[in-house]
C-alpha cells in the first residue's frame, strides 16, 4: 500500500499521521524546528520561505487556537495565509469537501491546513490532489476527528527533548479520554518511533479504545500507578460533553479519580516534566497548582508549536 | 423452444450430479441430464467444451436501485434469481409496491426477483406490516433490512405473527444501542485509526435474543449477514439444539478484513464492518461446512457516496458480477470442492428463501449458468454492467466468470455471442 505521506524518495509530501514516518523524517523535522526558533525572537520575526506560497486554513470544525498558531507560523515565513471558514461558508451550502478543494486549488493553493471532525478526511484530500495529479499542493492535518495531530505530537517530542535529551530512558504517561484523543494518538506513535522506554495510556475502561495494548502502551486504569517513576506526564483535555453520562459520571469524580495534584504528581520523578495540550481544563484534569507550578512545560509547549509547525510547512514546500 | 447444452461439466450440488453430461430443456424446464429424453429433438444446441454448467445463481439480498441495469448484471454474474431487500424507496410494506416490483420485473425477463417485505410498517419498528396481503402480493418473506426494532416486544409479536402463517423472518442482527454511530469493527484498526467502533457483542446480543424470541414463536428465522466468529458460535448451537434457523454471510466478509480499511479506504467500508482476521476465518469456516450461505448483499454505491470521509461514506459495493468469482476464489483458497462451494449459492440459498430454484434434476426450471472456470480476466469500473461501479476488488485479477445464462430455457446473456449457434 502507498504511504501516502511520502513520495517516491521517501520525502514528506503530506504530513497527515506521525505513524508510518520513518525516526529520520521526525528528527528532520525536529532539528528543522530547532533552527526556526530564533527567529522568533528577532525584531522582525520572518523568513522568506514561504515568499510568494498561498497557505489556506481550513477548518471544518472550529479552533482559534490550533488556526492562529498555524497562521503565525505560516506567516513567519512570509507566505500568504487565506484562512477559511468553512464550517459557515460551502459546505453549508452543500458543496462537498473535494468540491471544496478542487476550487481551492483553482485558485493556486499551495499548501492546505485541514482540521476536520471526521477521521481520515486529510487522507481523503491527499488521496484526491494525487488522482488530479495534484502531488505539488501540500496537506497538513490539523486535527483529524479521533485519529492524528500530528504537529501537536511532533511539538510534544520536541518539548520532550528539549528538557529530557534522550527519548531511550523515558517513562511517559499519557492520561485521561485517550479513546477520542487524536493528541494521545499522535503522541504513542511518535514516541514508539523515536524509541521512548516505556509508554503508559492511563484511564478508566470507557475512555480507552478497547484494542489499545496492540499500539504499544502500558494500561493503566489506576492514576497513582502511572504516573509513579515517570519522565513525563502528559494529561489530556476531557471535552465539556464527555464529563457526564454514560462515559463518566461526572467531572467532580472525574478530578477525584484522574486529576492530576501536587500530591499524585510526588510519584513521578522529582524532575518529571507535566505536559498538556491545551485547553486546560482546571480542577477537571489539572490542579491549578500543577498547572503553574514549576514541573508544567505548558506555555513552552505552545512557543515550540510556532516552530515545529513552520518547520512542517518548510520542509513541506521544499526548503 | 427445446435446446441441448452439449459437452458441460454439468455441477448440480442438489442433485449430486458432478460429471460431463448433456441437459435437455424444453417448455422452460430441464427434461433430461445425460441420456436423450425419448422423443427430444433439439432446437438449439450449445457448446459448452470447457465450461461449467451449474444452477443460475440464486441471490440471498440483492438491492435494485435501478431494476433493468441490476437485474442485467446479475444476469451477467450467472445470477438467475434475487431477493430484494424491502429497505426500497419507499419501503415494500404495500401490497401494490410489490405488485409493481414483480411485475416490472417479470417483464424485462432477466433474473428472477422475489420481493422480501416490510415486517413493520414504514419499516419503522411499531407496527406490523400486512404480512399476509404482501405475501399474495409476491413477498416470499419479512425483513428490517438495516432498520432496527427497538421494541423487544414489537419483535415477539411480528414473530409470533408470521409462524401462524408459517411466514419467514429475516433479521441482520445488530444491536442498534451498541452499534451507535459507529463505522468500522472495534479492533485493532478503528483504535489505531480513530474510527468510531461497532463491537462484536452488538451483533452477538441481537442473534441471542432473535434466537430466544424464535425458539419461543416457532418462526422460521434467518439471520443475515453474520460477521463475527462468536456470532457463527451462536448460530451454530442453536442448529445443533434443533432449532430452525440458516444464515448467511457475505462474499465480501469471506475475503476482507478490518485491515482492508488500509488507509481509511472508504471502498472498505460495509454494514455489519469488515471484522478481524479471526472472524473472517471463521465466517469461511462457516461457509465452508454449510452452516451459512453466501449472499451478494449487492448494494450499489455512487461516486459521491463513497467519496467522502470514511465515516460518512456510504457502506456497501456492487457485487452481482463477482459473486461467483468470489466464490470459486474461496473454493480454489480452501481447497473446497466446487460442488459444495457452489452450493452455497445455488441450492442453499434456494432452500433459505423456499423456492423452487437452485437445481437441475428434471422438472426443474431451467435456469443456468455457464461458466469458464479457468478463464483469467482483471475487474475493471467500466467493465460493470451494475450501476454501482465500487468494489474493494477493482484492479485485481479474477478467474472464471459466466459466460452464459438462460432463464427458463432461454438465453438471457451471453458473453462472446457466439455460443448460442
Amino acid at each position: 500500500m502507498r504511504n501516502p505521506q511520502l513520495n517516491a524518495n521517501g520525502e514528506l509530501t503530506h504530513l497527515l499521521s506521525i505513524e508510518g514516518l520513518p525516526r529520520e523524517v521526525l528528527l528532520h523535522i525536529l532539528d528543522t524546528a530547532s533552527s526556526f526558533l530564533e527567529v522568533s525572537d528577532r525584531d522582525v520575526k520572518k523568513v522568506p520561505l514561504l515568499r510568494g506560497k498561498s497557505v489556506f486554513n481550513l477548518f471544518f470544525e472550529n479552533s482559534t487556537r490550533t488556526r492562529t498558531t498555524f497562521e503565525i507560523a505560516a506567516k513567519r515565513l512570509s507566505a500568504d495565509v487565506i484562512n477559511l471558514d468553512v464550517g459557515r461558508s460551502s459546505t453549508a451550502k452543500g458543496e462537498t469537501l473535494l468540491d471544496t478543494i478542487d476550487n481551492l486549488v483553482a485558485m493556486h493553493a499551495d499548501m492546505f491546513v485541514v482540521r476536520h471532525a471526521s477521521s481520515g478526511a486529510p487522507y481523503l484530500i491527499a488521496d484526491h490532489l494525487h488522482r488530479v495529479g495534484r502531488d505539488d499542493v501540500h496537506v497538513v492535518n490539523a486535527g483529524d476527528g479521533r485519529h492524528a495531530h500530528p504537529t501537536q505530537g511532533l511539538l510534544d517530542m520536541y518539548t520532550i527533548r528539549h528538557y529530557k535529551k534522550d527519548y531511550s530512558r523515558l517513562t511517559v504517561a499519557i492520561v485521561g479520554d485517550i479513546l477520542h484523543s487524536r493528541v494521545a494518538r499522535s503522541d504513542i506513535d511518535a514516541l514508539r518511533t523515536l524509541g521512548a522506554a516505556e509508554i503508559r495510556a492511563v484511564g478508566p475502561q470507557t475512555l480507552l479504545p478497547t484494542e489499545i495494548g496492540g499500539m504499544g502502551v502500558r494500561v493503566f486504569h489506576d492514576l497513582r500507578e502511572g504516573v509513579r517513576d515517570c519522565d513525563v506526564v502528559i494529561m489530556l483535555r476531557l471535552q465539556n460533553e464527555r464529563m457526564s453520562g454514560a462515559l463518566l459520571p461526572s467531572a467532580r469524580e472525574y478530578f477525584k479519580c484522574y486529576g492530576l495534584t501536587p500530591e499524585v504528581l510526588t510519584l513521578a520523578k522529582p524532575d518529571a516534566i507535566v505536559m498538556h495540550p491545551g485547553p486546560m481544563n482546571r480542577g477537571v484534569e489539572i490542579d491549578s497548582e500543577v498547572a503553574d507550578g514549576p514541573q508544567a512545560v505548558i506555555l513552552p509547549q505552545v512557543t515550540f508549536g510556532i516552530a515545529v509547525r513552520m518547520a512542517v510547512m518548510s520542509i513541506l514546500a521544499g526548503n | 423452444m427445446r435446446t441441448e447444452i452439449r459437452n458441460a461439466h454439468v455441477i448440480d450440488p442438489k442433485n449430486g450430479v458432478d460429471e460431463k453430461v448433456s441437459l435437455f430443456l424444453a417448455e422452460g424446464r430441464v427434461v433430461g441430464v445425460g441420456p436423450v429424453p425419448g422423443g427430444f429433438t433439439a432446437d438449439t444446441v450449445i457448446d459448452a467444451h470447457g465450461l461449467i454448467a451449474c444452477p443460475g445463481l440464486v441471490d440471498l439480498s440483492t438491492r435494485l436501485p435501478g431494476l433493468e441495469s441490476e437485474l442485467t448484471a446479475a444476469v451477467a454474474g450467472g445470477v438467475t434469481a434475487v431477493a430484494c431487500p424491502p429497505d426500497t424507496n419507499p419501503p415494500l410494506d404495500e401490497p401494490g409496491l410489490v405488485e409493481r416490483l414483480v411485475r416490472r420485473s417479470e417483464a424485462l425477463g432477466l433474473a428472477r426477483v422475489y420481493p422480501i417485505g416490510a415486517l413493520t410498517q414504514e419499516l419503522a419498528g411499531e407496527k406490523l406490516a400486512e404480512m399476509a396481503s404482501l405475501t399474495s402480493a409476491g413477498c416470499i418473506a419479512f425483513s428490517q433490512a438495516q432498520y432496527p426494532i427497538f421494541d423487544t416486544q414489537v419483535l415477539l409479536r411480528a414473530m409470533e405473527y408470521a409462524a401462524t402463517f408459517g411466514y419467514a423472518i429475516r433479521l441482520q442482527p445488530q444491536d442498534h444501542y451498541l452499534a451507535r454511530d459507529g463505522v468500522a469493527h472495534d479492533g485493532e484498526v478503528a483504535s489505531r485509526l480513530g474510527l468510531a467502533a461497532i463491537p462484536v457483542c452488538a451483533e452477538t446480543v441481537a442473534i441471542a435474543t432473535a434466537l430466544q424470541l424464535a425458539r419461543q414463536t416457532g418462526v422460521r428465522l434467518h439471520l443475515a449477514r453474520i460477521s463475527s466468529a462468536a456470532g457463527v458460535a451462536l448460530v451454530r448451537e442453536a442448529k445443533a439444539s434443533g432449532l430452525q434457523v440458516s444464515c448467511d454471510v457475505t462474499v465480501h466478509h469471506l475475503h476482507l478484513s478490518e485491515h482492508d480499511i488500509g488507509y481509511f479506504d472508504s471502498g472498505a467500508r460495509f454494514d455489519p464492518p469488515l471484522r478481524s482476521v479471526n472472524d473472517r476465518d471463521a465466517l469461511r469456516a462457516a461457509a465452508a461446512d454449510g452452516t451459512a450461505i453466501i449472499c451478494s448483499d449487492h448494494t450499489p454505491v455512487d461516486e459521491d457516496g463513497k467519496q467522502l470521509p470514511f465515516a460518512a461514506a456510504m457502506p456497501g459495493a456492487t457485487a452481482l458480477e463477482l459473486l461467483l468469482p468470489l466464490v470459486l476464489k474461496w473454493a480454489r483458497e480452501d481447497q473446497l470442492p466446487l460442488a459444495a462451494a457452489l452450493a452455497r449459492v445455488t441450492c442453499d440459498a434456494a432452500s433459505a428463501l423456499g423456492v423452487d430454484r437452485g437445481a437441475l434434476g428434471v422438472g426443474s426450471p431451467a435456469d443456468i449458468c455457464l461458466f469458464d472456470p479457468e478463464e483469467n480476466w482483471v475487474l475493471a469500473a467500466k467493465n460493470l454492467v451494475s450501476c454501482g461501479k465500487n468494489s474493494p476488488f477493482i484492479g485485481q485479477e479474477m478467474t472464471g466468470r459466466a459466460q452464459m445464462t438462460l432463464i427458463e430455457g432461454r438465453v438471457v446473456f451471453d458473453r462472446k455471442g457466439g455460443l448460442g449457434g
